[in-house]
């Protein structure tokens, strides 16, 4: 059996900078498996630029970005098997993979990293109602197509949702020649970066239209029409402001999923509120040895924080294979008023160097408006930010010290007026 | 007049304000000096850095991605992805190599940005 | 000249042409879709029904207690997926329970099998997450589910193997008798044969209209209905109907043969034979009424929702026999328990065309069998690296939610049927069936479609016709002859 003190399920950015960071800190034996044919995961199809501002700041493209993590793994002595799919990891952490090239294998692992990423909410899974003609596709499959197979996928084209790849595309379609209608969105906010609305959607006179959705898809063959229609403020179509639009595509971008499939069938529960693995501050999970970061975990706004997340899951891993990695936690977190869902949900204090950042995502637009950190009722810290967005995750940093005064027990975020 | 805009040098995207000063503009609410530089530019030549894709002989895939190296200007974009759509290359491609040297007279050059 | 020309290739057409695939006949099976089972038979309820449900008396009674009784020995000869997994009528309160009396005394009569009455705390036992409002069931242990289309493609490739001819893209436009046969003018030209089944499903009338037969009409009943992710199996492995109330049939909840949960379907009749869109007000309506049978319809798990229209006829039968056009044989108005019925109506037809006169001598090369798909997600560890070390394409995963390799994706299109649609390989193989529903697959199946067939990317079609899902290269150098990778 093929042996390694760590073995990497996923080869994007998540995967990459935790195993990085893992040999960094003298991990040497390092499995880096990817289901694609190359490195980079999705990245390498969002060749858009903007990323890794925080990161290297400098604005790269999405194959850049996933290429400065792919030379520096190539600087080391990390394996990694392409075109290779885990089907699943058992209790005593044997990962159990296929690849055309290497059949079937049993790969013994010290310690295991998720970063499986995630995948895009589906028409089914929105239940958008009508006919069921080709055309109707998640936005990431048109960008795979365009960006990556060279095809056009429509010429006049309707897109549900305001999700930044929603966004991007809308641009993207643009620039090769398609036109795009609108971009409607149920929501009465955008859930994409202002600056996406702005240089994708306002530069090309494309109209968002807020709290609107598609009520029926037309066409038999081939997408022919979409009806739209302003939604009330209990997301009802109100029946009145039907429109038809004419189109042959419709592009959805209306979520991510992180995908945890192989995560629950190791038995590890996946929270309700984030749908990934409940995590530490080292992202460890609840199955010892086991950790996971990136989009598998929640899902990021910012590819620079999944590099961020992966690199905490490495340095995990290494205290783990040396033996230093506390268990049991101090602190659980827990979100209430306003915020969703926070990550990480625990901490171990004696694991952590100097803070601990706190991922969390708000429910709805605030302004003038904190993020605020409670212990019962007492104020640990707050986080003040011109305005809260859904569609921009919060990063909540919290010394050690602050921590270390507190009592073991709950931390409670929540989203108070000025 | 003031005038309002959202900078998209980043993804913060800062609410700007302009109000004309002299020959130029004064820009208030920008976090970072990219953003005065990118609203006065907005205000006189607009610009945008262009990522698209071109055609690849005996890649990985049939095309690769590529983008302008700086901002030119916006009223080029289509003009620029007219040149991109007849460019064959031919693999193997480094990230950076040179697509086109000076599109559209710009001084700007397009390059890869994946290997291939 | 055909012996036989079957207009239609849902599972009737299918049905038939497997069997008569028995016997020294030229047969041909004319479908205007892309591929076989592309309307009733794509989305329907999958159930192989007990068979007491179905008045006695009726062609539907005599038929689906046989038809249901044949099911296990047909998956063993072409493993299309069968899995008799019992049924349940639920009755919610007293005056519901006579009902199941009536249904197990008709049963009996029709010649049904696995009949019992079973109190509510029993039938929990069983499925546990049934509700506790069921006071009384009938239980069913001969019932079960199928996949309609892997059937109708297994039957069609088994006939196929054993030289009946498939011709997709085939329209019917009109039907000459001549003398003693018939020419059927198609959007491919004339074909000849000596005896026609109308199998047209929705259209059947008007394929026998044009015979001049048309003394019934096809009113298209429509069925909409929600697919459950697989992680919702748990909620019942049996199926369970509702005891009929007011004259309406209730919802049904029911495993998929793969271990899906499926609900539905409503029951109304609609203008549009080809209309299959789905409705937001039916599906909550749906998801309500199947909420009454079990306590957890998690709609946050839906994955898919989809509807289908049954050929009912307005004789409240099936339509089986030959016409005073001799040669000419309808088989129409097949509704539920159509699937049911299907193969105990093929060997029907058989005897019918005996009776005409048709000559029906024994095919001594006739293989009963059909090969099984060899199916990674199914296999232990030795047997996948032994199969990978032979066929490396069975390493390569394509359909990531329901681990689908490349090798079954090449297998699918080369078993005798042609292939040029995404759902025609999505049928045979579930690819693109998951909770990602074909986002990351979609593409690199019509890679390999293309690779496989010579086929363009743009030529590829969803489902047939009209379905096209990519316009055009991205950039002018790959249309002018820039390489594939």
């Amino acid at each position: 059996m093929l042996k390694y003190e760590l073995v990497v399920i996923g080869g994007g950015p998540a995967g990459l900078s935790a195993a990085v960071e893992a040999y960094e800190q003298g991990v040497r034996k390092i499995l880096i498996l990817e289901r694609d044919k190359e490195l980079g995961g999705i990245l390498n199809q969002c060749i858009h630029n903007g990323f890794g501002l925080h990161r290297f700041k400098e604005e790269l493209t999405g194959p850049e970005y996933s290429l400065r993590y792919i030379d520096l793994v190539k600087d080391t002595t990390i394996e990694t098997l392409t075109d290779t799919m885990v089907l699943e990891i058992s209790e005593q952490k044997v990962v159990r993979a296929i690849s055309a090239e290497r059949g079937y294998m049993e790969i013994e692992a010290k310690a295991v990293v998720f970063s499986m990423g995630c995948r895009e909410r589906t028409r089914g899974a929105i239940q958008l109602q009508g006919d069921r003609p080709a055309g109707v596709f998640t936005a990431g499959t048109a960008q795979r197509f365009i960006n990556m197979e060279g095809y056009m996928p429509g010429k006049r084209v309707v897109i549900l949702g305001s999700g930044d790849i929603g966004l991007i595309m809308a641009r993207r379609m643009t620039f090769e020649g398609a036109k795009v209608e609108a971009v409607c969105e149920l929501m009465p906010y955008s859930n994409g970066l202002t600056r996406n609305i702005v240089q994708c959607l306002d530069d090309y006179d494309i109209p968002l239209m807020l709290s609107h959705t598609i009520v029926k898809v037309h066409g038999k063959a081939r997408v022919e029409g979409v009806t739209i229609a302003k939604v009330d403020e209990n997301f009802k179509p109100i029946p009145e402001s039907f429109k038809r639009i004419d189109c042959d595509t419709v592009l959805l971008s209306v979520g991510l999923i992180p995908e945890n499939e192989i995560t629950q069938n190791a038995g590890i529960a996946v929270d309700t509120r984030t749908s990934g693995p409940k995590v530490g501050e080292l992202r460890q999970t609840e199955m010892e040895g086991v950790f996971a970061c990136g989009n598998v975990v929640h899902v990021h706004d910012l590819v620079d924080f999944v590099s961020e997340e992966g690199a905490l899951s490495g340095k995990g891993v290494a205290k783990y294979l040396k033996g230093e990695l506390e268990t049991t936690p101090n602190f659980s977190t827990a979100n209430s008023d306003g915020i969703g869902y926070v990550v990480p949900q625990t901490v171990n204090l004696s694991n952590v160097d100097d803070q601990v950042t706190f991922y969390m995502r708000v429910r709805s637009v605030y302004d003038k408006h904190i993020v605020r950190a409670y212990q019962g009722d007492t104020l640990i810290a707050e986080k003040k930010e011109r305005k809260f967005l859904p569609a921009e995750m919060v990063n909540f940093k919290i010394k050690k010290e602050i921590l270390a005064n507190l009592a073991d027990g709950e931390i409670r975020f929540v989203v108070e007026e000025v | 007049m003031a005038k309002e805009m959202t900078c998209i040098v980043c993804p913060i995207g800062c609410q700007l304000t302009l109000e004309p000063e002299g020959e130029s503009f004064a820009v208030f609410g920008n976090k970072c000096p990219r953003g005065k530089k990118y609203a006065i530019e907005e205000m006189i030549a607009p610009k945008r850095v262009i990522t698209s894709t071109v055609a690849v002989d005996q890649g990985m895939y049939p095309v690769i991605s590529v983008k302008t190296q700086a901002p030119v200007p916006k009223e080029l974009i289509f003009d620029v992805m007219q040149d991109l759509s007849s460019v064959l290359m031919k693999a193997p491609i480094q990230v950076g190599d040179v697509v086109i040297k000076n599109v559209q007279g710009t001084g700007v050059d397009v390059v890869a940005t994946r290997n291939a | 000249m055909l012996d036989v020309c079957i207009v239609g290739g849902g599972v009737i057409g299918t049905a038939i042409s497997r069997e008569l695939s028995r016997y020294q006949l030229k047969v041909r099976v004319v479908e205007r879709n892309e591929d076989v089972a592309t309307e009733t038979t794509k989305a329907n309820s999958g159930i192989v029904h007990g068979g007491y449900d179905a008045a006695h008396g009726k062609l539907k009674g005599f038929f689906s207690a046989k038809g249901n009784a044949m099911y296990p020995q047909l998956e063993e000869e072409l493993h299309f997926g069968f899995r008799q997994t019992g049924s349940f009528v639920v009755a919610f309160n007293e005056g519901q329970e006579p009902e199941l009396d009536r249904l197990l005394e008709n049963g009996i009569k029709n010649g049904a099998r696995g009949l019992e009455i079973i109190s509510g705390d029993r039938a929990r036992e069983m499925e546990p997450h049934l509700s506790k409002s069921v006071t009384k069931a009938l239980y069913c242990s001969t019932a079960g589910v199928t996949s309609p289309y892997e059937l109708s493609v297994a039957l069609a490739e088994n006939a196929a193997k054993n030289g009946v001819e498939y011709s997709f893209y085939t329209e019917v436009n009109g039907i000459e008798k001549v003398e003693d046969h018939f020419i059927l003018h198609t959007s491919k030209g004339p074909v000849e044969a000596k005896v026609v089944i109308n199998a047209a499903g929705l259209y059947a009338d008007r394929i026998s209209a044009m015979i001049g037969e048309d003394d019934f009409t096809i009113n298209p009943r429509q069925g909409q209905y929600v697919l459950l992710d697989k992680d919702q199996a748990f909620m019942t492995d049996t199926v369970i109907f509702q005891a009929p109330e007011n004259g309406s049939k209730g919802v049904l909840v029911t495993p998929t043969v793969h271990h899906n949960i499926l609900v539905g379907p409503n029951s109304d009749y609609i203008d549009e034979k080809n209309d299959v869109a789905t409705t937001s007000d039916v599906i909550a309506k749906i998801l309500k009424a199947g909420s009454k049978s079990i306590d957890a319809i998690n709609t946050r798990k839906v994955i898919r929702s989809f509807s289908g229209n049954r050929a009912s006829s307005d004789r409240g039968d099936f339509i089986i026999g030959e016409t005073k056009v001799k040669g000419f044989v309808n088989v129409a108005g097949i509704e539920s328990p159509g699937l049911t019925s299907a193969p105990a109506i093929a060997i029907h037809v058989a005897d019918i065309l005996k009776e005409m006169g048709l000559e029906l001598t024994a095919d001594p090369n006739f293989d009963p069998t059909r090969k099984p798909y060899k199916r990674i997600a199914d296999m232990e560890a030795e047997e996948l690296n032994n199969l990978i070390a032979e066929e490396p394409a069975y390493g390569r995963v394509i359909c990531r939610c329901e681990s689908i390799s490349e090798g079954e994706i090449v297998d699918a299109i080369h078993r005798g049927l042609p292939i040029t649609s995404v759902d025609a390989i999505k049928k045979r193989t579930r690819a693109g069936m998951g909770r990602c529903q074909g986002g990351f697959c979609a593409p690199r199946v019509m890679e390999i479609i293309s690779r496989e067939t010579g086929l363009s990317m743009e030529e590829i079609t969803k489902q047939g016709e009209g379905s096209y899902l990519l316009t055009k290269r991205s950039k002018d150098a790959l249309e002018k002859g820039g390489q594939d990778a």
